[in-house]
């Protein structure tokens, strides 16, 4: 609220300055305003942006920081009450602290004798840390921007260059806004890094990679993590394996032909129909497909598979028997409707590969006699063969990535199989699982989830990196 | 040359029969390929035909529900003047409807609780505030009118039927004829759920409705379109038209191919890391999700407006710079309006996947029970597609129809998003 109304302050201040900085300018000139350097409201922008942005700034950092400075301040002294509590109670401790001296609810935990002293004590603390950084921050704020005014607002006059200057602010802000996308890299790979290495701090990295026994929701004291080895997730990788595998079997050949048929078979006007129909099936939210395997396809499977399990139970009973008792959250729901939601991707990323393939190779086939299917199998695929594995790839770190489709379709048990027919989990369903609900976030259980993410980020970014640089060097050979 | 033709026409050898049959294997093997991608096509649409009649056909049932308006005496007798929310009001519904139904309750109160189950524990609720607002209302009768229980909404809708076992169904056989006794005496309408767009998220499926949602994915769309688009729009004209060709700027432009195709739930973790937990921004709000689907969005808002830069013909730059305007100008005077169709196009359609997008939303808590509407961006919001993850794992059947009804609403919302970047595509598409 502070903050807003601050920055509702600061942006008034800094249209003042821009007139005031307009007006100079073309007062300068006496009239005769092709005498300006730049076009007056140059001037004018110069100098508000002297005045606003820096204090802005401040001010947005003031927000996103000043709740952190708080916390580190008032937890630099700890009464000796608060450090008998265990580290979570610490952290409710203080986090009540701070919500009583913003006038929030804080949690129900009651405190008595020597905690409340404590609390009132850091109750008041965190009072008068908090208006002291406001006053700080405001302070700060309202000198930087009379400052920058001060310093801009002399150096206007004629010969001033102040387009210059203006653009220089705004290649400023370009540079920074693409440095964004780079930063969000840097941000993802350092979170990650940094919770992971907290986890592989209690689990040792190799038997986190290649242990064979998943089950986080045992090890629940420290002391049990360790040696009951609960996070080997080499049975996730099976899983997400599986689950893929099946996805890329629907997929590869349902969007490669027609892939092929769009762009070699198809009249326009079929072509103009069916694209944006598959866009569609692009565009679903993968939680429409979810909702879609968990309530229609998995019932429809099963019914169909206990069904034939009856059938075979007399002639088979071993076979027929495992039919019957087949569950909704199989491996094979999952990876069918991953496969269907993958259809669109595979059939768009290869229509582009084909259409790339120059129009001469084409008709140098059609001259030697081929007919039309000769020509694909012969001439085009193996010269779009690279692109296409490229689309696959693409299409396996989609499928490796996949979350809600899995979440709700698939199970929840950590298996090492590859019967499509049994439940598997896979490494993003754990990731949802291990998260959402109650979490102490220190405990080795939650920190597993970033070191699943970490390796999920890796592989998917591996598979990323190959196949973007199949797709380019490809790209080149035709230009 | 004639000599050669001369020798092979009339009498067929045995090369040409072999030819013949060769040719006729190729054609059949030409069909059998073409018949197989139009197969394949085929496959794709069944599936979307599949997917969308099966959503459709589970969902629209939700937007017919069926109420029920009852005359209620306020009985002076149970209702304590000193403690008005400590009323049994619910009882006090019940015995309004075993009046209308004629029956009688018995010592152990089982038939008032079986006729409790009929309908909405809101007509209770009503009837408080009313009485709240108006306490000479007490001994006087009042109509009462409110939406059935959804087992009872159920049977209407032809979802229970009473051919099931009575054990396997969750109203027996003498609620079922209280229910057609109810509808014969016109007690019962059926209509449009005005109710399913005006409320928010419910323990009882009756009473809930997608409005909560609604709002929570407008607000969290705000922050995603405040910051991806500018941000987005200006890193792409910056790498496209003033960026030196250095390593810099690959480094850069490998890494933005690369974030596009990283999975959503990293981008979960990211939040979860660097928003909740470093910068304490409030879980579940709608701020810490628009900023995660902002960092989501931001690649492949890049990646267009990128594209519809380059569409912008270099004669138009080179006119610019050639009446003294500076490269500044020449870009945001000139080529980034042309671009701007273009742009808008696709920052519509990276929006309405974020709109879609529910994995990183589950990492950073929004999957908490949220009944109202969000109070604002820092407080606790759930959002669609989440709202249907939710309702998806809710045990009652009639959570089920309100799940598809839910994904209607959301495509819905997809739909017109997409429609209008194609309409914005046609109508300010330029050819140069």
């Amino acid at each position: 609220m502070l903050t807003w109304l601050s920055l509702i302050v600061l942006a008034l201040f800094s249209g003042a300055a821009f007139v005031a900085g307009r007006r100079r300018a073309v007062a300068a000139t006496g009239g005769r305003a092709r005498v300006l350097h730049s076009l007056p409201n140059y001037y004018g922008t110069y100098a508000a942006l002297w005045a606003g942005a820096p204090a802005a700034l401040l001010l947005l950092a003031g927000a996103m920081f000043g709740g952190r400075v708080e916390d580190a301040v008032l937890q630099s002294t700890r009464p000796a009450a608060v450090q008998a509590l265990e580290p979570d109670r610490q952290a409710v401790f203080y986090s009540d602290a701070q919500a009583i001296a913003a006038k929030q609810s804080p949690s129900e935990v009651a405190y008595e004798g020597d905690l409340k002293v404590a609390l009132d004590a850091k109750v008041a603390e965190a009072k008068r840390v908090g208006t002291l950084i406001n006053v700080g921050m405001l302070a700060a704020a309202a000198v930087l921007a009379l400052a920058g005014f001060l310093l801009a607002f002399p150096r206007i006059s004629t010969e001033f260059r102040a387009r210059n200057r203006v653009e220089g602010w705004i290649g400023v802000l370009l540079i920074g806004c693409s440095v964004a996308a780079v930063l969000t890299t840097l941000g993802i790979v350092l979170s990650l890094v940094w919770e992971s290495w907290r986890f592989f701090q209690s689990v040792n990295p190799l038997s986190f990679l290649f242990g064979t026994e998943w089950s986080p929701q045992i090890a629940m004291r420290a002391d049990q993590v360790a040696s009951a080895g609960a996070f080997g997730a080499v049975p996730l990788f099976a899983g997400t394996f599986l689950i893929m595998f099946i996805a890329m079997l629907v997929a590869a050949p349902v969007g490669l032909y027609s892939a092929i048929y769009l762009s070699e078979y198809a009249s326009r006007g079929v072509r103009g129909v069916v694209k944006p129909l598959l866009e569609i099936l692009a565009g679903v939210p993968t939680v429409v497909y979810g909702f879609f395997a968990a309530l229609t396809v998995g019932p429809i499977f099963r019914a169909g598979f206990n069904a034939l399990g009856a059938m075979l139970v007399g002639t088979m009973p071993g076979v027929g028997q495992y039919l019957m008792e087949v569950q909704n959250q199989m491996a094979l729901v999952a990876g069918v409707v991953m496969g269907i939601m993958l259809i669109p991707f595979v059939s768009s990323l290869s229509d582009d590969i084909i259409n790339a393939v120059p129009q001469t190779l084409r008709d140098g086939s059609y001259a030697m006699g081929a007919t039309k299917s000769e020509t694909v199998k012969k001439v085009i695929l193996p010269a779009a063969l690279p692109g296409i594995m490229a689309a696959m790839l693409l299409a396996v770190s989609r499928a490796v990535g996949e979350t809600m489709i899995v979440t709700m379709a698939a199970g929840l048990q950590a298996k090492m199989t590859v019967n499509p027919l049994d439940t598997v989990t896979t490494v993003t369903v754990q990731i949802v699982t291990l998260l959402t609900g109650d979490q102490e976030f220190d405990s080795p259980k939650t920190l597993s989830a970033f070191g699943l993410g970490l390796t999920l980020f890796v592989v998917t970014l591996c598979l990323n990196i190959v196949a973007l640089r199949i797709v380019q060097k490809y790209r080149e050979q035709y230009d | 040359m004639t000599d050669a033709t001369f020798g092979a026409a009339p009498p067929r050898s045995a090369a040409s029969t072999a030819m013949e049959a060769r040719l006729k294997k190729r054609h059949r093997s030409e069909r059998i390929f073409k018949a197989q991608g139009l197969a394949a096509i085929i496959v794709a649409l069944v599936f979307l035909v599949v997917l969308v009649g099966r959503i459709v056909s589970q969902g629209y049932t939700t937007f017919e529900s069926h109420t029920l308006s009852v005359p209620v005496y306020l009985n002076p007798d149970r209702i304590d003047r000193s403690d008005l929310t400590g009323v049994n009001y619910d009882y006090i519904v019940a015995e309004a409807m075993m009046k209308k139904l004629g029956v009688q309750d018995d010592d152990l109160g089982t038939v008032s609780t079986k006729v409790q189950d009929l309908v909405s524990r809101d007509f209770g609720f009503q009837l408080l505030n009313k009485i709240k607002a108006d306490p000479s209302l007490i001994g006087k009768t009042i109509t009462v009118s409110g939406s059935l229980k959804a087992d009872a909404d159920l049977y209407f809708k032809g979802e229970i039927k009473r051919s099931t076992a009575e054990g396997d169904r969750k109203l027996d056989n003498q609620q079922l004829d209280w229910l057609e006794q109810l509808r014969k005496s016109g007690a019962i309408k059926s209509g449009f759920n005005f109710a399913f767009f005006t409320n928010s998220d419910s323990t009882e499926p009756e009473q809930a409705g997608v409005l909560g949602a609604v709002v929570g994915s407008a607000m969290m769309l705000i922050i995603t379109a405040l910051i991806a688009v500018p941000v987005g729009v200006l890193a792409a004209t910056y790498l496209e038209e003033f960026a030196p060709k250095n390593r810099w700027t690959d480094i850069i432009e490998v890494n933005i191919n690369n974030l596009a195709a990283v999975p959503s739930i990293v981008y979960g973790l990211l939040g979860l890391a660097l928003f909740i937990n470093w910068l304490n921004v409030p879980r579940s709000s709608p701020l810490v999700g628009g900023l995660v689907l902002a960092l989501m969005a931001l690649p492949t808002v890049i990646i267009a407006t990128r594209s519809a830069l380059k569409a912008v013909p270099p004669s138009i730059r080179e006119a610019a710079l050639g009446v003294g305007a500076s490269k500044t100008q020449t870009v945001f005077h000139h080529v980034l309006p042309l671009a701007m169709p273009g742009v808008m196009t696709g920052a519509i359609l990276s929006l309405a996947h974020a709109l879609g997008e529910t994995a990183p939303l589950l990492m950073i808590g929004m999957v908490s029970f949220v009944p109202g509407v969000p109070e604002g961006f820092t407080g606790a919001a759930t959002v669609l597609p989440v709202q249907v993850f939710i309702w998806e794992n809710a045990s009652e059947r009639a959570f089920h129809e309100r799940t598809a009804a839910a994904i209607i609403v959301l495509l819905v919302f997809m739909i017109v998003m997409n429609a209008a970047a194609v309409i914005m595509r046609r109508r300010f598409e330029r050819r140069w």
